[in-house]
C-alpha cells in the first residue's frame, strides 16, 4: 500500500545535522548542605550525521549520551555551540525544523498516554503541524501503522492492551508521522527482549533503507551498535573519546576506555577467548571531573602528561581520539 | 547427592482473571562448586521458580513440587521457622535493582550487621569486623567509612556489591543471583561478573545465575537450562549448547542476536510474543512461534533424554535439523 505519509525523504549522503562544539552545562545551586558547582553534561561534541545512515552514541551511564539527544531534538538549549538541522542553524524559532527531527524514547511503557487511543497517538502531531481534515490523517495513520507492522485493528486500541514490543512500533510509528529527516533512537530496544529486539531492529533497518532515515543511535549494547552502526561516538564523562566508522573502531579501537568496554562487552560464545581489560574504579562524579584526561583515573596506561594536559580528539588514521597514549592499531596490549 | 534437588516444580497465582501458572513443573539441580545459568525471556518464570525456593511469593501464589531438597533436607516438610533458619544462611539471594534492594532507611553497616545478629548471634564488636572483613571481600575501598553511609550515598556498582556481601555474610552454600548486574554498566558489570565468580571458587558455593543475557550466560556459565513462558525447554552445558541448540526456541534466541547476524543485514527474529494467561496454547507452548510446529505439536509434546539436552520438543534439534520430522526439506537452509 503506497501512502502519503511515506515518502522518501531525501537522497542519501546529504548532511542533516551537524553540531559544532555543542556544549551543555547545568547549574547545580548550593542547597543546604551542597555546594554550587557546574556539571558539564556535555562538553564539545561536533559530529555530522548524513541521510540514510546512523551514527551511534555510546558510553556507560552519565556520559551525557541523553543530554546530547535533548540537545539535538531541541529539548533543551545547547549552553554554547552551533547545531544545524538540514542546513539552517537552530535558534529562537524551531517550529519548523522540529517536524525534520523526532525522538523515540527508552521506555515504551512511559512514553505512549495510556488515555490516549493509538490512534489519538499517531495523529497527534498531524493535529498540531498539519492542516489535514480527520479523514486524512485516519488515512495517515493507519497505512503507518500497517507499515511498522501493526493491524489497522489496533487504531481504536489503548496502550496497555500492547506488549513492548508492540508499544515500541507505535512509538516509532508516531515519531515517522511528520515524514521526518532525521530520527534519534534513544535506547530503542534496551527495554525489549531478545526476540522482540530483533523485530524492532528489523523493522528500524527496513525503514531507514526504504526513506533514506538518517539515525542518531543512542545505546550502550554494544552489539546492537556494530550491527546497525556506520560510524560510531565513544563518549566519556560528556566528552567523545574515540569517534569513526564503526568497524575500524570496534576492530582496532585506539582509546584505552573503547578498548576496555568492548573487552567488558560479554560475548555470546563460550570458546571465545577471554582478554578482559579489567577496569577498576567507577566514573568520576562529573561535578568533579579529574585534571587532565577524563579518563585517567582508570586507565592504565596514565602517565603524568595524563593528570596534566587534557588531550583533545585528534585524527589519526581512519578514526580519531583524544588519547595521548592510544592502544596499539593491533589490538594487543 | 546434589546440593539442591527441585523435582517437578510448579507456581500457580490466583489472579482475577482466573488462575496463572507462572511455573510449570521445572526441575532443576545445583551442586557445590557449580554455576548454574536459568536463561530466559521475561515472562518465563525464572525468577518465580527462586523466589518459590527462598519462600518470597506473596500469598497468592500456590507452590507445588515433588522434591525441594537442600542439603539433604527437604524443604516443603519445613516449618517457617526451620525455613527461615536455612534462608538467608545457607542460602543467600542477590536482585537485580541493588539500589531498590537495599533499605534507604538504615546505614549499610546496619544492614550487614543485620543477618550476622539473626544467623549467627554476634555481638556489636564482632559484627562490625566482620562487616569490614565482607566490605573488603567485595572490593570495597575504605570500608570503615562505608559501614556508616546511607543506600543514596552508593553508586550502583557499589551497592550491588554491599548486596554482595549481605548475601555473603553467612558463608552460604548456594548463592541466587537474579539478573546481578542487568542494571549497571558493562564496565562495572564485568567487574561485578568477575567478583561473584571468584567467590564462587573460593567458597566452593554453588551458583544460580538468573540472567536474559546471552554473552553473560557464555561468559559465566558452566551448565544452562533455558526456560520458556514458565518451562524448561532445554538443559545443557554452556559450550554444547552454542554450539547445538536441541530446542527450536534455544536456537531461534541464539540466532536473533545481532552479534551472530551479518552486519546490517536483517535478524531472524520470532514471530509472535510469548504467550500469556489467556492464550496458552495446547500441547508445545513454543508451537505458534515454531517454524518447526506440526499438528502434533499442537495437542502434545514430548520430554526428550539427555542426548537432546532434555529438550522439551516433538523434533529435538540436531545440528539445526529437526529429528524424526515429517517433512523439512524446505527449511534446510535455517542458521
Amino acid at each position: 500500500m503506497s501512502a502519503p505519509v511515506l515518502e522518501k525523504v531525501a537522497d542519501a549522503g546529504e548532511t542533516v545535522v551537524e553540531a559544532r562544539d555543542l556544549r551543555r552545562y547545568y547549574d547545580i545551586s548550593g542547597g543546604l548542605f551542597s555546594q554550587a558547582g557546574i556539571v558539564r553534561a556535555l562538553d564539545g561534541v561536533s559530529f555530522r550525521l548524513q541521510t540514510g545512515r546512523t551514527l551511534a552514541v555510546v558510553g556507560e551511564s552519565g556520559c551525557g549520551k541523553s543530554t546530547l539527544a535533548r540537545l539535538v531534538t531541541m529539548i533543551e538549549k545547547p549552553t554554547s555551540g552551533t547545531l544545524l538541522i538540514d542546513g539552517e542553524p537552530v535558534t529562537a524559532s524551531t517550529a519548523e525544523l522540529r517536524r525534520k527531527i523526532q525522538i523515540v524514547f527508552q521506555n515504551p511503557y512511559g512514553s505512549l498516554n495510556p488515555r490516549q487511543k493509538i490512534g489519538a497517538i499517531l495523529e497527534e502531531p498531524l493535529k498540531i503541524n498539519t492542516r489535514d481534515t480527520a479523514s486524512v490523517r485516519k488515512d495517515k495513520a493507519i497505512a503507518m501503522m500497517e507499515r511498522v507492522g501493526l493491524r489497522s485493528e489496533h487504531y481504536e486500541r489503548y496502550p496497555h492492551m500492547f506488549s513492548g514490543g508492540q508499544r515500541q512500533r507505535i512509538a516509532i510509528a508516531r515519531a515517522l508521522m511528520l515524514n521526518p529527516k532525521i530520527l534519534v533512537l534513544d535506547e530503542p530496544v534496551s527495554a525489549l527482549d531478545v526476540s522482540i529486539q530483533a523485530q524492532v531492529l528489523n523493522i528500524l533497518m527496513d525503514l531507514q533503507e526504504e526513506l533514506g532515515l538518517a539515525y542518531l543511535f543512542i545505546s550502550h549494547d554494544l552489539s546492537v551498535v556494530r550491527h546497525l552502526a556506520d560510524e560510531i561516538m565513544v563518549m566519556y564523562l560528556g566528552k567523545p573519546v574515540e569517534f569513526g566508522p564503526s568497524e575500524v573502531v570496534f576492530n582496532s579501537p585506539r582509546h584505552p576506555y573503547t578498548a576496555a568496554l568492548l573487552s567488558a562487552t560479554p560475548v555470546a560464545d563460550p570458546g571465545r577467548e577471554k582478554k578482559r581489560i579489567a577496569l577498576t574504579g567507577e566514573l568520576p562524579s562529573p561535578l568533579n571531573p579529574p585534571a587532565g584526561c577524563s579518563f585517567n583515573p582508570r586507565c592504565w596506561k596514565a602517565q603524568e602528561k595524563c593528570i596534566r594536559e587534557e588531550p583533545p580528539l585528534m585524527p589519526d588514521g581512519p578514526q580519531s581520539h583524544a588519547c595521548f597514549f592510544p592502544v596499539e592499531r593491533d589490538g594487543n596490549e | 547427592m546434589a546440593l539442591l534437588e527441585i523435582e517437578n516444580l510448579s507456581v500457580t497465582f490466583a489472579t482475577s482473571g482466573g488462575e496463572f501458572r507462572a511455573v510449570d513443573e521445572v526441575s532443576l539441580v545445583c551442586d557445590r562448586g557449580e554455576i548454574l545459568s536459568i536463561v530466559g525471556e521475561s515472562g518465563s518464570g525464572k525468577s518465580v521458580s527462586m523466589l518459590a525456593l527462598m519462600g518470597l511469593l506473596p500469598w497468592t501464589a500456590t507452590v507445588t513440587a515433588d522434591t525441594m531438597r537442600f542439603d539433604g533436607r527437604d524443604i516443603l516438610s519445613m516449618s517457617d521457622r526451620q525455613r527461615r533458619e536455612i534462608i538467608g544462611r545457607d542460602i543467600a539471594m542477590i536482585f537485580q535493582e541493588p539500589m531498590s534492594s537495599l533499605n534507604p532507611c538504615f546505614t549499610v553497616g546496619f544492614q550487614i550487621g543485620e543477618t550476622l545478629r539473626v544467623h549467627l548471634g554476634m555481638g556489636r564488636a564482632e559484627r562490625r569486623e566482620r562487616s569490614i572483613e565482607l566490605l573488603k571481600l567485595v572490593g570495597i575501598p575504605a570500608p570503615e567509612k562505608r559501614l556508616s553511609q546511607f543506600p543514596h550515598q552508593l553508586s550502583g556498582g557499589m551497592s550491588q556489591r554491599v548486596m554482595i556481601a549481605m548475601a555473603l555474610a553467612c558463608n552460604p552454600k548456594l548463592l541466587i543471583a537474579d539478573e546481578p548486574t542487568t542494571a549497571l554498566d558493562v564496565t562495572i558489570q564485568a567487574q561485578i561478573l568477575d567478583l561473584l565468580i571468584g567467590l564462587q571458587k573460593k567458597n566452593d558455593m554453588g551458583l544460580i545465575l538468573i540472567t536474559h543475557d546471552m554473552g553473560v550466560v557464555a561468559e559465566t556459565a558452566e551448565r544452562v537450562q533455558v526456560q520458556y513462558a514458565g518451562q524448561k525447554v532445554e538443559e545443557q552445558r554452556v559450550r554444547e549448547l552454542f554450539d547445538d541448540p536441541h530446542h527450536p526456541y534455544t536456537q531461534a534466541l541464539l540466532s536473533a542476536l545481532p552479534e551472530r547476524a551479518t552486519r546490517h543485514g536483517r535478524l531472524p527474529s520470532i514471530p509472535g510474543v510469548v504467550p500469556g494467561q489467556g492464550d496458552r496454547p495446547a500441547g508445545c507452548l513454543f508451537s505458534p512461534r515454531c517454524r518447526f510446529a506440526t499438528d502434533l505439536c499442537r495437542q502434545t509434546v514430548e520430554r526428550q533424554g539427555p542426548e537432546f539436552g532434555y529438550a522439551l520438543c516433538n523434533y529435538p534439534l540436531k545440528e539445526g535439523v529437526p529429528t524424526g520430522h515429517p517433512g523439512v526439506p524446505e527449511l534446510e537452509s535455517a542458521r
